[in-house]
């Protein structure tokens, strides 16, 4: 049965001439417990379609089901990851995860919660450093405490917004691993949008690409075929990691292709006159001169 | 220690002296004697050739003054009469000195007079409780007020009434404008409602203010135990000094990260909690910002206040010694515009320190 449920969804932004379709006819069923990968290059769209889930933004068009039901706004069922982490400086790390706690559990007792805090922060390895301010930490150290305040609202459904393009290849890795190991712990239905194909090979079940915008829509979807604990040496030298990775990236490419010979837009480019880099030596000024236009 | 001691001269705006500590723990000796040199030596420098202008000035008006004085006695009395009046300005003596700017010197002089004066009052006002305490016991136990001392106050208790009029005056500004700017920061029609009146209102000047607040308070407290100039004069201050914070918080409450602001609808925070949890901790720092405008601008406008309102400070201060007219009475005025300069720039490096101890942002890659 499917938790989440677009139909024919659009969504614009502004009016008249400067109207931009973003997305465009949109259809998506994710199932309960599947991890989902949905990667489009920048500037697609990717983040509209996801706060068309969360509930910042509603459609133009068509509708946006949660089990069965139209998404009125934002709702702690639904954790999210913000690709800036979008934490509050003046909050410490553990005050930052209750800040999420006291809205979602407010029942709940004094030592339970405290309890329940304690427990996310050790899930993100943050333990050592529950009472720092977000500025004394590291970028992955910032994003880990984003996945724990989302985690401990104990969401249906997990929604992360490029959560990791911010960082650096190493802390990308790690922290890739990290999330797949908490996500596997309860299976929870999971969405990724990311930019980054084997990101998406490496932690999903399924990725469907966003064709370029404006006009994005959702194209086939790939099936990852891959055991879990995924390995990633051994998933990088397998022949059917590559055939994947290259079917998506080829798929990406021919729509951007395709897109770019049938817009009718042109571009008119200011007629410039190209300048000589290179210093001007002495007494060949008059021959320099000669060469700076051609 | 070092580094310690270091981090509290930053925070309290005293950096220039970084150096000299540096300095004495035998840190990098060239750069850090430059550094002293350019940070605390060229300003204390500048300050000196103040003083000497400043001497050479007021020693060319003096001259200029003293020799209008003998020509015009020459001229209305006769040679005789001019001579007599060289003598008696070169003697020193008090009834024929020039009135005119006073040099550093007189000053220096008049300082230490007014010391001198809050000295002896203070002997009296101890003495006068010695010898009223034992009546303050009777009266009290009958349920009466104790006699108070009401002699002249000395300059250094004008100074302390000035400042709790400004410290009243800022306390009401902030109950007022940062309350009114959450909200209209809040709301997208109050604040244009709003704003005409405010744009109107901000530029008045204190002394209409007071003149407002005068109608009003006059009908209003009729309480004679009240102390109705003190009353006047720092609700006047607040209502001048009190635009700034508004405008900022209002500012600081509008421009809150779009962040913060989707993390408290994803969390669906309650109105209340989005406000003291989110909006307010956001724009603290803008807060604070004007808050130390508030301050800085409710002590210019006190001085003008104090002198209207009859209130007793450094306001009225300046203003009766303006109306004195007495030999040294320049020289007090000049005094009483250093102590205002001073205590200005004191309040306004205290009003940094807290400002930079708000700023949480500092230093957020």
């Amino acid at each position: 049965m499917a938790i989440l449920e677009l139909n024919n969804v659009s969504k614009s932004f502004g009016v008249g001439s400067s109207k931009i379709d973003v997305l465009s006819d949109i259809n998506l069923k994710v199932n309960e417990g599947e991890f989902l990968a949905i990667v489009g290059f920048s500037g697609s769209g990717k983040t509209t379609l996801i706060n068309l889930i969360n509930g910042l933004l509603f459609p133009d068009k068509g509708e946006v089901l949660l089990k069965g039901q139209p998404i009125t706004g934002p709702g702690p069922d639904r954790g999210v990851i913000f690709q800036n982490y979008s934490l509050l400086p003046w909050l410490s790390v553990y005050s930052n995860v209750k800040l999420a706690v006291d809205e979602v559990f407010p029942k709940m007792s004094k030592s339970d919660k405290e309890a329940h805090i304690l427990k996310y922060i050790e899930m993100v390895n943050l333990t050592p450093a529950k009472d720092k301010k977000p500025k004394e930490l590291s970028g992955g150290m910032r994003q880990r405490v984003s996945v724990a305040r989302a985690l401990a609202m104990n969401p249906e459904m997990l929604l992360m917004d490029e959560p990791l393009s911010a960082l650096d290849a190493l802390t990308r890795g790690s922290l890739q691993e990290e999330i797949i190991k908490i996500w596997s712990q309860d299976k929870k239905t999971a969405i990724l949008i990311t930019n980054d194909v084997d990101e998406g090979i490496l932690m999903a079940d399924r990725i469907i690409p966003l064709t370029p915008g404006p006009k994005a829509t959702l194209g086939p979807e790939f099936k990852v075929p891959f055991d879990r604990p995924r390995d990633v040496t051994s998933i990088n030298k397998d022949e059917q990691y590559k055939r994947l990775r290259n079917d998506i990236l080829e798929y990406l490419m021919e729509v951007g292709a395709t897109r770019r010979q049938t817009s009718d837009q042109k571009y008119i480019l200011p007629d410039l006159q190209p300048v000589m880099p290179g210093r001007v030596i002495f007494g060949k000024k008059k021959y320099a001169e000669s060469v700076k236009h051609f | 220690m070092k580094d310690k001691s270091i981090k509290t001269l930053r925070m309290i705006g005293l950096g220039f002296l970084e150096p000299l500590i540096r300095l004495f723990s035998g840190e990098e000796p060239s750069k850090n004697g430059k550094l002293f040199f350019t940070k605390a030596l060229l300003p204390l420098l500048s300050i000196i050739l103040f003083v000497v202008i400043w001497h050479a000035g007021a020693t060319a008006l003096y001259n200029s003054e003293a020799s209008v004085r003998i020509e015009k006695a020459r001229a209305e009395q006769g040679e005789e009469a001019a001579i007599a009046m060289q003598e008696c300005i070169e003697s020193g003596d008090v009834s024929c000195q020039p009135n005119t700017l006073p040099s550093p010197k007189q000053v220096f002089g008049a300082f230490q007079a007014l010391w001198q004066d809050h000295k002896s009052i203070s002997e009296k006002k101890a003495e006068f409780k010695d010898k009223v305490s034992a009546t303050n016991e009777q009266r009290e136990a009958q349920g009466l007020d104790p006699i108070t001392y009401t002699g002249r106050p000395s300059f250094l208790d004008q100074i302390g009434t000035s400042l709790k009029t400004v410290a009243a005056g800022c306390l009401l500004a902030m109950l007022i404008a940062v309350p009114i700017g959450i909200i209209i920061g809040l709301s997208e029609s109050l604040r244009t409602a709003m704003n005409w009146l405010i744009q109107i209102l901000k530029p008045v000047s204190p002394v209409v203010w007071l003149l407002l607040v005068f109608m009003i308070v006059k009908t209003v407290i009729t309480d004679p135990s009240l102390d109705k100039s003190f009353i006047i004069s720092f609700i006047s201050v607040g209502l001048c000094a009190m635009w700034a914070t508004l405008v900022n918080t209002s500012i600081g409450v509008t421009n809150v990260h779009n962040e913060y602001i989707n993390v408290a609808k994803v969390l669906k925070l309650s109105i209340g909690q989005n406000i003291f949890k989110i909006i307010l901790p956001a724009s603290l720092p803008l807060i604070f910002t004007g808050l130390r405008i508030t301050v800085s601008v409710s002590w210019m406008v006190l001085i003008a206040i104090e002198l209207l309102a009859q209130s007793p400070g450094l306001g009225s201060f300046v203003w009766e010694e303006f109306q004195n007219g007495a030999n040294d009475s320049n020289a007090k005025i000049i005094v009483a515009m250093f102590v205002i300069g001073i205590i200005g720039f004191l309040l306004d490096r205290i009003m940094l320190s807290v400002q930079n101890m708000m700023s949480f942002n500092k230093g957020m890659a």
